[in-house]
């Protein structure tokens, strides 16, 4: 066949997969449908490998997993109708915690459009309010300029997640010759550098200040700043909070580190950020998990700077006095630079109470008895700082970012602003296929873990050694929680009674199976969970009991703590 | 306090829903808003008149500049501007009261469009305010239908 005769025969599908390699793209996390049976026949010639999950939900998590611990844009697949619309939850995910997803949909025929055809939504019009930005295509050779701009608008800035609508003909679109591929982007503005002028009276802020503290949030993360933070943070003696998305900011450990602040942050850093003089917020967005919604009585004794990329964020939540659009890692950097002129500021009366603080109220946990938090924390000594760590929703969620030793953020992978249950096991997918050789841990409950239990047959296809760490109390233990503190222990719904034997769940998936229900075999069970080459759970019985403390309730503010 | 946006777009479908449903979305007051195209077929412009405080107006400016569509976003409310809306207004006519709506009519600068055996339709352009204070005179006539486009504007050039 001569090369003219190949191109013309080029359809729109292998448009597609050609511009999806020319991204970079080496997987797509998929389930296949009557709308993307040309899409799903021209991957059988392409070199981009498809992982097949077993529910599309379980796709788009695993493309995030994948986005969050690799850095890269992550795809996923699923077909036009009921396959679209369960990608949702999965889109709105992404969107409020502002990971890079490419989301390709099937589509009708575009001749079928807006007849109500079988399995036919508009899937465009339904996630608008949860995509950075979305495409309908109607002529395939605008597909390389839409793919183009997709990832470049996904990963750049702000990210987020973008869709691509394929109509069933587009895909099957023949003799396609496609148009150039030049972005025509006219409206969208990516900010990098900082506002020059503002520099100096951070600078200036920083030296001056007496009581600083530096609020770290997933920007910071995005932007690979956390060497830079680290190194402004040391130099400046700052303390620093970060959110549940802030995570690893600093490394778990590091002496400036006061941990978590918010609903379920430690008392350290939610009296720090409410006694300071100088906050300087990197990153962030103000969450309510943060300021308890009551953002006009948030850091009030303090001259707020706020770092973000994105100039939605500033004064959307809290009224802060400076502020500067840009990257965080180049506008740190440029913080740094401009500091090196001013002398550090006099922290030592700060710290001595903050460390009085630290001494009164650290986070603590029997070790002597099954705790989550023993097994989180023995878990974290077992695994060493490059395991990487996915987690669901809920209690366990809480007691692993305040216990878990997080080193590297990025090997750390939890949904922070939608809180979808059902996140953690289909994200360990995605995290294990982008870093085939890590070790991918699981850390999860029993409520959670059935929303995506049917994705253990993607780990079983697949062979992915991932470990199920399930801290199983046979409850919904935050809204156990919730209802005790809040509604009187009027209990209601959250009894899980008819769970089925965990073990033997997965036994039957072929994976091996563990049972814990002593203290004494948590180090060994991890031990042999992490040497056995294939996936593995293990089961921990855990207390119904067990709270997440520190504890904000909602509407108070963040130094109205219950701690026990 | 009233505001109005002079916003340019992409013109191509769709780009409509994803304007309104951020005002929608997000809880912000249209007061009017028209979209037409302008003199590049590639680009249309929406004139959206908004209410709120500055903080809200910030968030409507920035918001909007987000949108991937959107081109640029400027408030013209403390600039100086042209702005006229275009009013068809259809009101009841008697013997009685024909020769002093006509003259309304006149004071007002609208011109009769149209002419029925009960009513007669009149059309005028100018600013909120004169159209507002048109109808405010007409209405005890017997007003029946009032068309309005909402307001455009354009900034005045330089002298």
């Amino acid at each position: 066949m001569s090369m003219s005769e190949e191109i013309t025969q080029i359809n729109g599908a292998t448009v597609l997969l050609n511009a999806l390699h020319h991204e970079g793209v080496d997987v797509l996390f998929g389930y296949p449908g009557g709308a993307v049976l040309p899409l799903y026949d021209a991957l059988l010639d392409s070199p981009i490998r498809h992982v097949l999950t077993r529910h599309e939900q379980g796709a788009v998590y695993a493309a995030d997993g994948y986005a969050r611990v690799s850095g890269k844009v992550g795809v996923c697949v699923a077909t036009s109708g009921p396959g679209a619309t369960n990608l949702v939850t999965g889109i709105a995910n992404a969107y409020a915690d502002s990971i890079p997803l490419v989301l390709l949909t099937g589509q009708v025929s575009t001749s079928s459009l807006g007849s109500d055809s079988f399995q036919e939504v508009d899937i465009v019009g339904i996630t608008m309010p949860i995509t950075k930005h979305s495409y309908l295509v109607r002529d395939a050779r605008e597909l390389p300029r839409i793919v183009k701009e997709a990832f470049y608008i996904a990963r750049t800035g702000r990210p987020g997640p973008v869709l691509i609508d394929l109509p069933r003909d587009v895909l099957a679109q023949g003799n396609v010759e496609p148009f150039p591929s030049d972005m025509k982007l006219k409206g969208y503005k990516v900010f990098g550098r900082g506002n020059n002028d503002k520099l100096e009276e951070v600078a200036k802020a920083l030296s001056e200040c007496r009581k600083p503290v530096l609020y770290a949030g997933g920007g910071v993360v995005t932007a690979g700043a956390e060497g830079v933070l680290r190194q402004l943070a040391e130099k400046a003696d700052l303390p620093v909070v970060t959110t549940l998305m802030g995570l690893g900011s600093l490394p778990h450990g590091h002496p400036n580190l006061l941990g978590m602040v918010g609903m379920h942050g430690t008392v350290t850093a939610n009296y720090a950020v409410d006694d300071c003089d100088l906050l300087i917020a990197v990153g962030v967005r103000f969450d309510d998990r943060v300021t308890s919604g009551l953002g006009h009585r948030f850091a009030t004794k303090a001259k707020v700077i706020h770092i973000d990329i994105d100039p939605v964020e500033i004064s959307k939540v809290v009224k802060t006095h400076l502020q500067i659009v840009g990257d965080a890692r180049m506008v740190l950097e440029e913080v740094s630079d401009v500091f090196r002129g001013y002398a550090v500021p006099e922290v030592a009366d700060w710290w001595t109470q903050l460390r009085v603080w630290k001494n009164e109220h650290s986070l603590s946990y029997d070790l002597d008895r099954l705790t989550p938090q023993m097994v989180i924390k023995c878990l974290g000594e077992i695994a060493g700082e490059h395991a990487i760590i996915t987690t669901d929703v809920g209690q366990h969620q809480m007691w692993a970012a305040q216990s878990y030793p997080i080193v590297h953020p990025r090997n750390y992978a939890t949904s922070c602003g939608l809180g979808p249950m059902g996140y953690g096991l289909p994200a360990a997918v995605g995290a294990q296929i982008a870093r085939p050789d890590a070790l991918v841990a699981l850390i999860t409950g029993d409520g959670s873990l059935q929303m995506s239990m049917q994705e253990l047959g993607t780990i079983s296809q697949n062979k992915l050694p991932i470990k199920i760490i399930l801290l199983n109390n046979g409850v919904l233990g935050m809204v156990r929680q919730l209802q005790k503190i809040l509604c009187e222990e009027r209990y209601n719904q959250i009894q899980l009674e008819g769970n089925p034997d965990f073990v033997k769940i997965v036994e039957a998936y072929g994976m091996l199976g563990i049972h814990v229900d002593s203290v004494e075999q948590v180090q060994s069970a991890l031990s042999e969970a992490i040497r056995h080459p294939g996936p593995v759970l293990v089961d921990f019985t855990i207390s119904p009991n067990e709270a997440v403390l520190p504890f904000v309730p909602p509407g108070k503010e963040i130094t109205k703590m219950i701690v026990r | 306090m009233l505001h109005t946006l002079a916003v340019l777009v992409e013109n191509h479908p769709g780009v409509l829903i994803r304007v309104a449903g951020l005002f929608a979305r997000r809880g912000y007051n249209i007061d009017s808003l028209t979209v037409c195209q302008t003199e590049d077929p590639d680009v249309s412009r929406m004139t959206i008149v908004v209410d709120g405080d500055e903080q809200v107006i910030e968030q409507v400016r920035n918001q909007l500049s987000k949108l991937v569509i959107v081109h640029t976003v400027t408030d013209l409310t403390e600039e100086s501007v042209v702005d006229r809306e275009l009013a068809l207004v259809r009101v009841e006519v008697t013997s009685e009261t024909r020769s002093v709506v006509l003259q309304t009519v006149e004071v007002f600068r609208g011109r009769v469009v149209d002419m029925g055996r009960s009513n007669i339709t009149i059309e005028l352009t100018g600013d909120i305010a004169k159209i507002d204070a048109f109808v405010h005179a007409i209405r005890p006539y017997g007003l029946l239908e009032l068309v309005r486009t909402g307001k455009i504007a354009i900034l005045r050039s330089e002298v």
